[in-house]
């Protein structure tokens, strides 16, 4: 089986690739979306407690 | 045995152990999942034989099939995690079913497309009314319901009582989808792997068929210790645990 046969897919190329494709695009976005949300909690928080550290350190 | 259990539940019930425990297991099922796509998707799409009636579009079957059996599985968690919320009150049970709609959604969403796609060419139409067809779109449906209705309710220990309650009556669904093929006259070709009887489907496209499912449950569990650990420090950011965990 030669490439261009293989990407050919007996001429349903369009409907086959377009459903990997889908399917890659919707599993990458339900794992980046949740990623990216924990990484920002996770800096919100940091950030909080250094600033309440500072202000305790300041206030004693 | 019984109390091992009993100790474990609790012990999993716990957010900073679970938080704990998801985090340790991350790397390892990410790396379970690559194989058994790789896998998969070899002996689908360039070892799998063209199928005899269909040609090379029924290999569609090898993301359509399992985000379908996805779509229902998700729901059956989503659904007994509501029971577990409305007889024990379990805050993890909560945020795992609230965690899992998205995912569901997302599967139920793949498997109505891919199913479209196979369609065309073999039916000649993208949509029919049919009932193994609209009961799946009903499916999805019922997991926008449950999102939009915990976004709706800001008491976020009321809305995780209202989702319960929604996902289990919602279940009623998930036979009418599995059976709709047998109880009605249907576009929709019938079962060939989940029956009682040996599987119709050849062994060269079964293999593939199973490692895609697998390997789709694999990332079930992936992207909801994903969602679970950002919901539970969101939810605990207040907590101790929390706090131990970032003040440095």
């Amino acid at each position: 089986m030669s490439m261009s046969e293989f990407f050919n897919m007996g001429g349903y190329a369009v409907f086959v690739w377009s459903s990997y494709g889908l399917a890659l695009v919707v599993l990458v976005l339900n794992w980046f979306i949740p990623y990216q949300q924990h990484q920002q909690n996770i800096k919100k928080l940091k950030r909080q407690y250094r600033q309440e550290t500072k202000q305790n350190d300041s206030s004693s | 045995m019984f109390k091992w259990f009993v100790k474990w539940f609790h012990r999993m019930g716990s957010p900073p152990h679970f938080y704990r425990f998801a985090g340790s297991w991350l790397p390892w099922l990410t790396v379970v999942f690559t194989v058994l796509t790789v896998a998969g998707l070899y002996g689908g799409l360039v070892l799998a034989p063209p199928d005899y009636q269909q040609g090379e579009s029924y290999r569609i079957i090898f993301i359509h099939v399992p985000a379908a059996w996805m779509s229902m599985f998700i729901y059956m968690v989503m659904a007994s995690c509501g029971i577990i919320v409305l007889v024990w009150r379990m805050k993890l049970a909560e945020v795992v079913l609230i965690c899992s709609a998205p995912i569901g959604a997302s599967f139920t969403f793949l498997a109505l497309v891919t199913g479209s796609l196979w369609g065309k060419p073999m039916w000649g139409t993208y949509w029919v009314w049919d009932a193994r067809l609209t009961s799946e779109l009903i499916l999805l449906f019922l997991y926008l319901g449950v999102i939009g209705l915990y976004g709706a309710i800001d008491e976020k220990r009321v809305a995780g009582r209202a989702v319960a309650i929604l996902a289990i009556v919602g279940m009623i669904n998930i036979p009418i989808i599995h059976y709709s093929v047998e109880w009605w006259n249907s576009l929709h070709q019938g079962a060939t792997v989940t029956k009682m009887d040996k599987p119709s489907i050849h062994w060269t496209m079964l293999v593939p068929l199973l490692l895609m499912a697998l390997s789709f449950k694999v990332y079930f569990i992936i992207s909801l210790f994903q969602r679970v650990r950002a919901e539970l420090l969101h939810r605990e950011r207040n907590s101790r645990w929390v706090e131990e965990l970032f003040r440095s």
